[in-house]
């Protein structure tokens, strides 16, 4: 695993893309086609089942490095990743001249667990470990831990597979999606031979809008333009090919058995249909909150309960795929025309809906309507150039998110806890409470937002103003006030406050407001009043 | 009464009636060393080593400063006080009182590897002993400086082979001294940047040999850094200063490069691990070493390692002072500024 250490160190120590695309194509060049498909699989978020859990793991490593199970969980929580505390606590080896596995080996190994009993997945796992390095172990750990970020996109690992093996991004974007794993294919299959169109269910990459900062005037002609409201449910794509339905989630994820209302399309579209759309939750004529959706997202069995209370239609916003052809290079004009007639050729019922062209003749027109957007349970606009591609991954220029203006509310801070990853160390995630007579009520966490020079800012206070201590989480003196932005706002049995927020994040430090100024419950609950739901 | 005390201006003995490393302006103060947080203002006189005063009185000014050479006892109204190596920088001490057969040791900050520049930690037997505890985490382990530095002239080597300048940050006083010293400096040309000159000027002054370097000037051409190393404090990256350097490739020295995450947040291209302070392992040794029975834990993660020291049947308490302690640790972005 050596030659994947040094990929791993290269990846680290760089924050530059292009040492990072050249160190990635320097691997692929040189490691076997099995080790490519596995960091493949790796950056693009196929990591193996886990064998192991994390339970046993921490009593495993707390034990060898002959420490108490509390001070490795007290480290744990501060260096804020598991496979790397167990790679710093545990005792140097003296490595002896030991064979070098390659990263598929030790893949192998680490799937191979999976059948064993407790007793000997112990063995085994200390056997790796005692052999190994510090780099060599925090990649092993990782590999069994999951949540493997080399701070490489997919977009990057694509582009240095496309320096490697010369074939052009889009199309390896392309042979990349869908369903596949290490197991099921290899690397000559997937990458080099590949022919998309041999797999029905295999989706096309998703098109992704960044998020207009200024005006939209600087676009232009509004002539030019199609404009949409933006939903908020889960973007998908749903492929009808060879009498059968795929629903894939924008994550990369299948998702066909989630949604048992679209099998109807099964039968209505024709075969060699994609489309893309929002997957929403919707009942009697109105579009419900995100919230509704959330609730059956996560569940393993649709039951017929949920499908009562949460039911889903598609609202279609574009045709990628029509009879058979990819229909992506033709302008969204095109698409957009052939999308509407298929709509209208039959009744889809509620299941498959237009997602409909806001009419408007000027930017402040449009303006206008995007600000009263919330009404419709909308997020904002997307706008959409009509003579545009549907390109792959996040490209700027062609489509825009024009969302509103976030809802807002002053807050005040009352725990902490420090961060993961790059945020280990620091104190970065909050708790905020509204006031309530003299009390103070929690209603939201929040994760993001500030500088790093106020987070390290706020982690220095947060030291010294410590009132009590459980585990990781410390409560603070009530001091702070912070403008907490999010999207929306709804009624929440499950909260104190009773009340749950859509993307909470901080956008502000009110440092020239005292806690006396922060907002009330009453207020929290207006909000809901007039935008919850 | 206890040998010694814990107040509001810092670590009091009220028999001799003085002061270690006290935090609010006093009569009479001993240093273990000379940074910011251990050695203060506004005291009306200080005790520190020969080898300590140099710095101390170049950063302080015209104060009233005494030394005392390592070793060397003196008896203050009855408690006999010794200084003792405590291997953090030159001139770095530990502090052992005695009084009617009771010995207490202040360790201020130490470090146990001979790290070649600054005299080398040595164990002080005593009853109760205040330790730091800045790297008080078992997942802090050093590896040996051969090691760190042929990492760190290896990476200069390579930035020059690419045509780059290297910048390395450390704290201006002792790290970036520990750094020239074992810099190659058969690649190229050590510089400076004026705080790190500053203090190797009042270091060669006293006769302690350090290699030579050149101060960054303005007058100095862009072109000629490529290739050579410049060190400089922490705080310089980011400032219009670094702007000349270029192509540029930027590393930190510090405990706290241990953690990816905290190495990933800085703005660096390399994280070398060094720390001028003990490690786990040195921790737990110079605890055992002392033989004492009460261990108090000063800045670091103190809670954790309070209660560890309790696991292993230590007597031991926290005590609260104005040491860089879990704070810097958290706020560690600047680096050695708060780890000094």
């Amino acid at each position: 695993m050596k030659d994947f250490a040094t990929l791993f160190t290269a990846l680290d120590q760089t924050t530059k893309i292009n040492a990072k695309v050249a160190a990635l194509a320097h691997f692929f060049g040189q490691a076997s086609d099995a080790d490519r498909l596995w960091t493949i699989a790796i950056l693009s978020h196929r990591r193996p089942k886990r064998t192991v859990t994390t339970t046993l793991l921490r009593q495993w490593a707390a034990q060898e490095s002959k420490l108490p199970l509390w001070l490795f969980e007290e480290s744990y929580h501060i260096v804020g990743d598991l496979a790397e505390t167990i790679a710093l606590v545990l005792p140097t080896t003296e490595v002896a001249a030991q064979q070098d596995h390659p990263l598929s080996y030790w893949v192998n190994y680490i799937k191979a667990l999976g059948a064993l009993a407790e007793e000997e997945k112990h063995e085994q796992v200390l056997a790796a470990w005692r052999q190994m390095d510090k780099q060599e172990r925090f990649i092993f750990n990782k590999l069994i831990t999951g949540g493997f970020r080399l701070g490489v996109s997919q977009k990057l690992m694509v582009r240095a597979l496309s320096k490697h093996t010369g074939i052009d991004e889009n199309s390896l974007a392309h042979r990349l999606m869908g369903n596949w794993s290490p197991d099921s294919t290899t690397f000559e299959e997937l990458v080099i031979a590949a022919n998309p169109a041999d797999d029905i269910s295999k989706p096309y990459p998703f098109y992704l809008a960044y998020a207009l900062e200024d005006t939209p005037e600087a676009l232009g002609e509004p002539a030019d333009w199609q404009a949409e409201f933006k939903w908020d449910g889960i973007r998908g794509q749903l492929i009808v090919r060879e009498g059968e339905l795929f629903v894939w989630s924008r994550g990369e994820e299948l998702v066909t058995d989630k949604f048992p209302e679209y099998q109807l399309l099964r039968e209505k579209l024709p075969d060699g249909t994609v489309l893309d759309g929002e997957i929403l939750p919707y009942k009697e004529g109105e579009v419900l909150s995100f919230n509704v959706l959330q609730t059956r997202i996560g569940r393993k069995n649709v039951s017929k309960k949920i499908l009562e209370k949460a039911p889903v239609v598609l609202r279609a916003y574009d045709l990628l795929e029509w009879q058979g052809q990819d229909l992506r290079e033709q302008p969204l004009g095109e698409r957009r025309i052939l999308l509407e007639q298929l709509l209208a050729s039959q009744d889809f019922g509620d299941t498959l809906q237009l997602s409909e062209q806001v009419a408007f003749t000027d930017w402040a027109e449009l303006a206008q309507i995007r600000e009263n957007a919330r009404q419709y349970r909308s997020e904002g606009l997307m706008l959409k150039q009509k003579s545009s591609a549907y390109r792959s991954g996040r490209k700027k220029g062609d489509w825009w998110k024009w969302k509103v203006d976030p809802l807002t509310i002053d807050a005040v801070m009352i725990y902490a806890q420090r961060g993961h990853g790059r945020r280990a160390n620091l104190y970065t995630d909050f708790t905020f409470a509204v006031r309530d007579g003299d009390a103070l009520v929690p209603f939201t966490k929040a994760y993001s937002g500030l500088t790093d020079k106020e987070f390290r800012a706020i982690t220095k206070w947060v030291g010294k103003n410590t009132v009590e201590r459980f585990g990781p989480v410390r409560s603070v003196k009530p001091t702070h006030v912070f403008e907490i932005a999010f999207e929306g706002i709804n009624a929440s049995t499950r909260h104190k406050s009773g009340v749950a927020l859509r993307f909470p994040r901080i956008s502000r430090w009110r440092k020239d407001k005292p806690i006396e100024e922060a907002n009330t419950i009453e207020d929290l609950k207006q909000l809901l009043q007039q935008y919850g739901g | 009464m206890a040998l010694l005390e814990f107040t509001k201006k810092g670590i009091f003995c009220p028999q001799a009636n003085v002061y270690i490393d006290p935090w609010r302006p006093v009569d009479r103060a001993l240093i273990t060393h000379g940074h910011a947080d251990h050695s203060r203002f506004g005291h009306k006189s200080y005790l520190c080593t020969t080898t300590a005063k140099p710095v101390i009185r170049y950063r302080l000014g015209p104060i009233a400063v005494q030394t005392i050479d390592y070793g060397k006892e003196i008896d203050i109204n009855g408690v006999k006080v010794s200084f003792h190596p405590a291997g953090h920088i030159i001139g770095s001490a530990q502090i052992r009182l005695e009084y009617k057969g009771e010995v207490w040791c202040v360790s201020g900050d130490y470090k146990i590897e001979n790290d070649g520049l600054s005299e080398a930690f040595e164990p002080v037997k005593c009853h109760a002993f205040i330790t730091e505890s800045t790297f008080g985490l078992p997942v802090y382990t050093w590896q040996d400086q051969a090691t760190i530095f042929k990492q760190i002239n290896d990476w200069w080597r390579q930035n020059k082979a690419e045509g780059k300048v290297s910048l390395l940050t450390a704290y201006a006083l002792g790290k970036a001294q520990r750094l020239i010293y074992h810099l190659d400096e058969s690649i190229g040309t050590i510089y400076t940047h004026g705080a790190v000159e500053n203090v190797n000027e009042v270091i060669r002054q006293q006769g302690i040999h350090i290699k030579p370097t050149t101060r960054v000037r303005q007058a100095i051409k862009s072109k000629a850094f490529i290739g050579n190393i410049i060190i400089a404090p922490p705080g310089a990256v980011g400032s219009p200063w670094v702007r000349r350097f270029k192509p540029l490739s930027v590393g930190m020295a510090s405990g706290w490069m241990s953690l990816r995450g905290a190495r990933r947040r800085r703005a660096a291209d390399r994280g070398f691990v060094l720390s001028d302070h003990a490690d786990w392992e040195g921790l737990n040794q110079a605890i055992a070493e002392t033989g004492a029975e009460r261990v108090f834990v000063t800045h670091g993660y103190t809670e954790i390692f309070k209660r560890w020291l309790r696991d292993q049947g230590y007597d031991a308490h926290i005590v609260a002072t104005e040491f860089e302690g879990e704070l810097s640790e958290m706020n560690s972005t600047e680096g050695e500024e708060q780890e000094a």
